[in-house]
């Protein structure tokens, strides 16, 4: 296809669809079992981790390329011609990031029932879309969210502060996934991580910058199934071997049984203490009921208001399959996750059968490999060798030489790309996990990257600085503003900010917040108008993002001034940290105003609610003040009853479509 | 629309607050409580939204309202 893209020609590329992706998955296949068998052969591993991730890069570089465009809407919504089952395939991709692959089958092995907050709210949220905001907004016909925001509530001011929550949100998640490539990239190539960081970048722009929308949903397409194929294959491996069944959602029931057994049988032979041990099934170990469920309720608010998914939907070609669309997003997203628990269960049952209750003298070498990148501690120190972590044991009292669980520390991380090594399979394995992951990572980037610069260059450029600019111009400063961003956000991820995986949750707050009561009561309530949205905008992030900085970096300011208390444990309802003893000691109290390092970061809060559910004080917040001050100040104009009323209904013209220039 | 949201609620919250009790059934080899978490729910979500997408659409077209 050459460039500028005809209507047939893309027409043509639309019918054949089931034509190319499924001869892409039979290829993909191909590729696999060609790698594997050059594994047999002798071909080195580092060759095989170099081969899964350059040939991927390319793929997705071609795709982004032969699906380039100069036009608007082809830039910006992919044309609005995206059928629903890719849509929601594209959307799996989005929403599946570098946390969902990488981090989540961790989380879930390190706190057994309490993860699942992460597994419900992540699934549950695509409900709300599918109700309240998505066909809505596909009706309205935007380009962005702040673009509804400001044709909703008049004038640029809602647009504004809409861009303001938007970017921050999606900021601190791009350099997320960034940071991801960047660690798949250093262990799988060995490179070192500032430069992995940056090879990840040119993979991200190759995709995002030349096509817009439209080559990143076709890319993303692509990347869904590489993700699912490299996130199934190990589990469903481990299944078969251990239960004689490759369905490993069914069967990890039995695996759960064996770790409740397993556990029990360390306590009894002192490998495990009763404090160190968090059985895995027991809920309310970590999170009491009221952060758990405050959690879920954070996750899937903030996952009907985040931009970059919302924008998703603007693609579709109509409102009908803007509703379908949604039901494949999450089919798509659920296949994902309901494994993930499978996941956790089965190398948590590897870890405490092969690991714990080993000698030291005699462990196994991929734990040593992860120690070299700082991500497995043995004793309190980087496993790098046998011989740091022997001499760190001794310095144990009563150490008997081998590993008991409350000297093993695994990085949350490691769990999904380290288990194909854990589990003793082929190299392959473990380098087809390590392309899953980059594609979850480079596909969730490419999304946000695109809504951060849409954002800037659409609502800020073209409509707020200078709204004659010609097509060509709008689209070179799209493309000049993608590049300088990724650069940004690669800059950032490359300092390793320690904070980024905290920061990643709280996107979610943030975004529910700042954009779900303007969203919601903007389509649902035609009373609501522009000094309601603004305040409710304003207070709502506001007051979230207070209470996130606050309790994160500035505890002490909170417990003087703002009137907080100590957060208590959910087991035992005793406070973290106790306010009056740590007043009276100056030497403790007065050691850094500011700071992660300060002893009471992240211990404080109101009614013991963790800074990671802090949307549970901003939405309630939010949607009160829309509905105060819209009420306290003048209706919406007649004309606006009148739009509210034909959004609602699907047929007939969106809004605000844009003719291709 | 009001029954879907009643029955998210159910399925994000109110089953989940009976999580302990529900550890004691088995189902298919798992604790029930800790099932519906990592199973039960999320089929639950997808099943409804296909039903949703289905149903709604067929209100619009009984109103008349539907795209052509």
């Amino acid at each position: 296809m050459s460039t500028p893209v005809s209507d047939k020609g893309s027409g043509d590329f639309v019918a054949n669809l089931g034509k190319i992706y499924g001869f892409y998955t039979g290829g993909f296949f191909g590729f696999v079992l060609l790698l594997a068998v050059l594994e047999q052969v002798g071909v080195p591993n580092y060759i095989i981790g170099y081969l899964f991730v350059f040939l991927t890069l390319a793929v997705y570089a071609f795709i982004g390329i032969i699906t380039r465009t100069q036009q608007v809407s082809e830039y910006y919504v992919a044309g609005r011609r995206v059928p629903a089952f890719y849509n929601g395939m594209a959307t799996g991709a989005d929403w599946m990031s570098a946390a969902s692959f990488v981090g989540m089958a961790g989380t879930l092995f390190l706190l057994g029932y309490d993860g699942l907050a992460f597994v419900l709210g992540w699934t549950g949220g695509y409900v709300l879309v599918a109700i309240f905001v998505a066909p809505f907004l596909r009706k309205f016909g935007a380009y962005t969210v702040p673009d509804f925001l400001s044709k909703r509530f008049g004038g640029n001011l809602a647009r504004f502060l809409g861009v303001i929550v938007l970017v921050c949100c999606s900021f601190t998640y791009v350099t997320a996934q960034i940071y991801g490539t960047g660690l798949i990239a250093s262990r799988f190539l060995g490179m070192d991580f500032t430069i992995a960081v940056y090879v990840g970048l040119v993979g991200i722009l190759l995709c995002a910058m030349l096509g817009g929308m439209r080559a990143v949903t076709w890319t993303q397409v692509a990347q869904y199934i590489v993700l699912i194929v490299a996130y199934l294959t190990p589990i469903i491996i481990l299944s078969s071997q251990k239960y004689g069944l490759p369905i490993p959602q069914l069967t990890y029931g039995h695996a759960i049984a064996d770790i409740t057994a397993r556990e029990q049988e360390m306590i009894a032979q002192g490998l495990a203490t009763a404090a160190a041990l968090k059985p895995h099934i027991q809920p309310f170990l970590t999170y009491d009921p009221l952060n758990y469920f405050g959690l879920i309720f954070c996750l899937m608010v903030g996952t009907a208001s985040l931009p970059h998914i919302l924008m998703r939907y603007f693609t579709t070609p109509s409102v009908r399959e803007a509703r379908v669309s949604v039901a494949w997003s999450l089919f798509f997203i659920f296949l994902l996750y309901f494994s993930a628990p499978a996941y956790a269960a089965f190398s948590k049952l590897e870890v405490y059968n092969t690991v714990i209750g080993r000698p030291l003298g005699d462990v196994r070498p991929w734990l040593l490999t992860y120690g070299q990148l700082g991500l497995i501690k043995i004793c309190g120190v980087d496993a790098v060798s046998i011989d740091a972590i022997v001499t760190a044991c001794q310095k144990i009292a009563g150490h008997a030489g081998v590993i008991r669980l409350q000297d093993f520390r695994i990085d949350t991380d490691v769990i999904v790309l380290s288990t194909p090594e854990i589990a003793g399979m082929p190299y392959v394995i473990a380098g087809l996990v390590a392309a899953g992951g980059l594609a979850a990572a480079l596909s969730t980037a490419d999304g946000l990257l695109l809504a951060i610069a849409n954002a800037l260059s659409h609502d800020v450029y073209y409509k707020m600085i200078d709204p004659r600019a010609p097509t060509t111009r709008r689209l070179i400063v799209a493309r000049v503003l993608l590049v300088l961003v990724a650069i940004l956000a690669a800059y950032t991820a490359s300092t390793r900010p320690s904070d980024i995986l905290a920061m990643v949750s709280w996107a979610f707050s943030l975004a529910a917040a700042g954009l779900f009561p303007a969203l919601v009561l903007g389509i649902w309530w035609k009373r609501a108008n522009s000094y309601g949205a603004v305040a409710g905008i304003i207070t709502g992030f506001g007051l979230t993002l207070m209470y996130l900085v606050v309790t994160r970096y500035f505890p002490q300011f909170g417990v003087e001034f703002l009137g907080m208390t100590s957060n208590v444990n959910a087991v035992t309802r005793a406070p973290l940290v106790d306010l009056a003893k740590l007043a009276a000691d100056p030497a403790v109290w007065n050691v850094s105003p500011v700071g992660a390092a300060h002893p009471l970061a992240s211990k404080v809060g109101w009614f013991s609610v963790n800074n990671i559910s802090s949307g549970l004080f901003g939405v309630p917040i939010g949607f009160l003040t829309i509905w105060i001050v819209s009420l306290l100040t003048p209706a919406p104009s007649q004309r606006m009853y009148d739009l509210l009323d034909s959004i609602r209904k699907p047929r007939g013209v969106a809004y605000l479509d844009e003719k291709p220039a | 629309m009001f029954f879907m949201l009643l029955l998210w609620a159910f399925f994000s919250f109110g089953i989940h607050y009976f999580v302990i009790d529900l550890n004691t059934i088995q189902f298919l080899g798992f604790p029930l409580g800790f099932y519906m978490a990592a199973q039960g729910s999320l089929i639950a979500f997808v099943l409804m939204l296909f039903w949703f997408a289905y149903a709604q659409d067929r209100i619009d077209r009984k109103y008349g309202v539907a795209e052509d």
